[in-house]
């Protein structure tokens, strides 16, 4: 059981859970994440760690609601109780002093980056990040991540904020400025798969840290998996890093959509649950 | 660890043992028959993923059945068991009616004797080296199912004894897993008088018990009730916790652990790298189960989904084969299949589960193997591409060999395939430990006299060191690492 110490919605579907895990916070390093629970009727899901505050005692979990797990956890209030929180999971990111590092990072997917964009930074790495999604109000961690970047660019679909454009554009213009050493994206997986295609045109090594559909995240049940160089590899134990220009995303595509169809009636119900109790 | 034959003749020859001896002769302990498991109706049990197949015997059933053992001098039937259960004992006290000593006498050495009396391979151990079967050729002593019946007697009547635990020495010791291993190993050092805590990952404790064996072949509660009376003994458990990650072993020898026993499992499913194989639809026998067994997925008031399937082909033969294909058919399957790549004859699975999965309907198609998968427009399996076999040259295993017959492929429409063609051992251990040697399948190595890996302080059994194999083996190197690491601990402290 681990309490829930602090709650703030970043945008309507996006919500950040401070929560009471003393071990993860002092063990997790960048790139890993954890499992949690909620209710005992729960699904486990994963979750990347933002950040932590070992002293505290805390972490910082991210998520976007899509389904009914996801919904369940954006409903908890501080002072309530995640079910079950296991971690830290997946390999740290490899970091060490390359030079310039350009860090990516889509939707929700710049939670699991700050810690990365953090950790390069300290490595005494140039930081350049590029943040996006779709509009303004779905931007997150903008200042957190300035603090840690030598430069931030962010990119919106409509415009609302920063420049116009998907985040490909701010990538290649940094690309065709200067020197990149290694490229980290983190995102959707149709985001990462262009990200992936441009760098590779590029010739800069590029990690992508992938979202796969897991259940026990040690290894056991073999869900998570994605082809990387024409070899299965599961992303909770070998990942969830790979080298992008290698990964499967249309494979990866495919598979996360795997469970569409059960997702989508339990949210209904879900929802029609909610609707009879509140009446 | 086995018991030594001294003491199995002084018990022998305690006075009630040679009484009952007396009162039946021989010749007509072998005339009875032996006794058949009562079993649920196939057409009704394909309804039920958490109703039991066997139900077990009625208390006359067990005392008549007990009456069959001749209590043997030479009891050859210990000797088969990798717990070194004192069989005679245990069914004497059945015959003569005292079923809760019966049941103390199965926790002597037996951490989860309802457990094993349901999914051990009685017939493979105890029962092969049992006189009947040895000498007489007739069916051997059922002694599964006698253990399933003490242990489910003593459980229902409410007054389940709580084996005697010696005076605590203060040390601690730790698991790393909570499966058959690891709790058998736990069983044994509480008794010892250590401080044991069980650590495990996933929210359940119970490893394989609980996420691998469906409910109609062991009910998740009879585990939870064993599982219970080890708290009882005192044994420690933590779940969501990952030894290595969420604390690691360094931070835990500063707790005060001083040994650990690394019980981690099988965690890492194999696939056959076969064309097609991450379509949707595709799924390790892990996952499958894990959906079901610990999640409940079959139940509407549970969140996690399982992907249901009309024409659901198995790959493998082994007992968790059997396990995901009878799932499948109670899920509302309307053709379940096991595709195996050898005969029947060869088939790892017990007979009674091929037996069973066979009066459910399911279809076997032996001597076939799998080459490529197909999928729909939405990336989700719909058919296969098999080829037929046939068996040449035995192979390392003994087995023969299957071999593939040219030409003769041809397909079969799928919409769900599990996979259950083994598992690798988890590599969560070995990666946080870097010192620690492994062989090239990933497997712990340790000195078998000893379970001890090549770190002083980690004993190691189970699937992480034989990399798959049955739950009573597992519970034998739990017992064997418990009996090596007290004599490590009291040779390092000079204890006691």
């Amino acid at each position: 059981m681990n309490k829930v110490v602090k709650k703030e919605f970043f945008s309507e579907k996006v919500v950040r859970l401070v929560v009471e895990a003393p071990l993860i916070a002092r063990s997790r390093k960048a790139g890993n994440f954890v499992i949690l629970r909620v209710g005992e009727k729960g699904e486990r899901i994963p979750l990347t760690i933002a950040s932590a505050d070992a002293e505290k005692g805390t972490i910082d979990l991210v998520a976007q609601v899509v389904g009914v797990s996801t919904s369940k956890l954006a409903d908890l209030e501080p002072g309530d109780y995640i079910t079950d929180l296991v971690g830290p999971l997946g390999k740290p990111t490899h970091i060490e002093n390359v030079g310039t590092i350009l860090a990516a990072g889509g939707g929700v997917g710049v939670a699991p980056l700050l810690p990365i964009v953090e950790a390069f930074k300290k490595a005494g790495n140039r930081v350049i990040t590029v943040l996006a999604a779709r509009s303004k109000d779905l931007i997150i961690l903008e200042d957190q991540m300035r603090q840690w970047s030598d430069e931030l660019i962010v990119m919106t679909d409509d415009g609302s904020h920063g420049r116009k454009g998907l985040v490909t554009a701010g990538m290649e213009e940094i690309l065709q400025r200067e020197e990149v050493n290694e490229c980290i994206v983190i995102g959707p997986a149709i985001m990462m798969k262009f990200a992936a295609l441009l760098t590779e045109k590029y010739n800069v090594p590029t990690q992508a840290s992938l979202n796969s559909i897991m259940v026990d995240g040690t290894g056991m049940c073999g869900a998570c998996r994605v082809s990387v160089g024409g070899k299965t590899r599961f992303t909770c134990v070998d990942g969830p890093e790979f080298d992008a220009h290698h990964i499967d995303f249309d494979e990866m595509l495919m598979r996360l959509g795997g469970y569409r169809e059960e997702e989508k009636e339990a949210l209904e119900l879900y929802h029609l649950q909610h609707k009879l109790v509140e009446k | 660890m086995g018991l030594d034959s001294l003491y199995l003749k002084q018990e022998r020859e305690a006075e009630w043992r040679a009484e009952l001896r007396r009162q039946t002769k021989n010749k007509d302990r072998m005339l009875i028959e032996r006794v058949s498991m009562p079993e649920l109706e196939p057409e009704v049990r394909v309804n039920y993923q958490d109703r039991e197949v066997n139900s077990g015997l009625t208390r006359e059933m067990a005392m008549q059945e007990a009456v069959r053992c001749m209590d043997c001098a030479n009891p050859t039937c210990i000797e088969g068991c990798p717990v070194s259960i004192n069989i005679p004992k245990f069914i004497k006290n059945i015959e003569r009616g005292e079923i809760q000593q019966a049941a103390s006498v199965l926790k002597e050495t037996s951490a989860l004797p309802a457990v094993c009396g349901r999914v051990c391979p009685q017939e493979k151990q105890c029962e092969a080296q049992c006189f009947y079967v040895q000498k007489l050729n007739k069916p051997a002593v059922a002694i599964g199912h006698l253990e399933r019946f003490a242990a489910d007697f003593e459980r229902e009547s409410g007054e389940m004894s709580v084996p005697e635990t010696a005076k605590s020495n203060g040390i601690k010791v730790a698991t790393v897993g909570s499966g058959p291993a690891a709790l058998s190993f736990a069983g044994d050092m509480v008794k010892k008088g250590y401080d044991v805590t069980v650590f495990e990952a996933l929210h359940e404790i119970g490893g394989v018990l609980k996420y691998g064996i469906p409910e109609f072949r062991l009910p998740n509660k009879i585990v939870d009730k064993e599982l219970e009376n080890l708290q009882k003994m005192g044994v420690h458990f933590e779940t969501n916790f990952i030894v290595g990650r969420t604390a690691s072993f360094d931070d835990l020898k500063e707790q005060g652990f001083q040994a650990f026993f690394i019980g981690s499992g099988a965690g890492l499913p194999r696939f056959m790298s076969i064309p097609g194989e991450n379509y949707n639809g595709i799924l390790s026998s892990n996952e499958y189960l894990t959906r079901v067994n610990l999640m409940g997925a079959q139940y509407e008031e549970t969140d996690t989904p399982v992907l249901h399937g009309k024409r659901v082909a198995v790959i493998g033969g082994g007992n968790t084969a059997m396990d995901s294909v009878r799932t499948a058919l109670r899920l509302g399957a309307e053709k379940a299949m096991i595709v195996y790549r050898r005969s029947e004859e060869e088939m790892p699975a017990r007979i009674e589960e091929i037996k069973h999965a066979k009066e459910e309907g399911v279809e076997f198609h032996n001597l076939c193997n799998p080459l490529e998968y197909y999928g729909d427009e939405k990336g989700r399996v719909s058919g296969m591409k098999l080829i037929r076999m046939q068996l040449g040259e035995p192979d390392a295993s003994g087995r023969r060999r299957p071999v593939p017959m040219e030409g003769s492929e041809f397909e079969m429409e799928v919409d769900l395939v599990i996979v259950a063609v083994g598992v690798s051992p988890n590599p969560l251990v070995p990666s946080s430990l870097k010192e620690l040697k492994v062989t090239k399948w990933g497997t712990i190595v340790v000195d078998e006299t000893k379970m001890q890996s090549s770190i002083p302080e980690m004993f190691a059994g189970g699937d992480i060191v034989r990399g798959g194999a049955t739950v009573i083996l597992a519970m034998g190197d739990g017992r064997r690492a418990a009996e090596k690491m007290d004599h490590f601990l009291k040779e390092k402290y000079a204890v006691n």
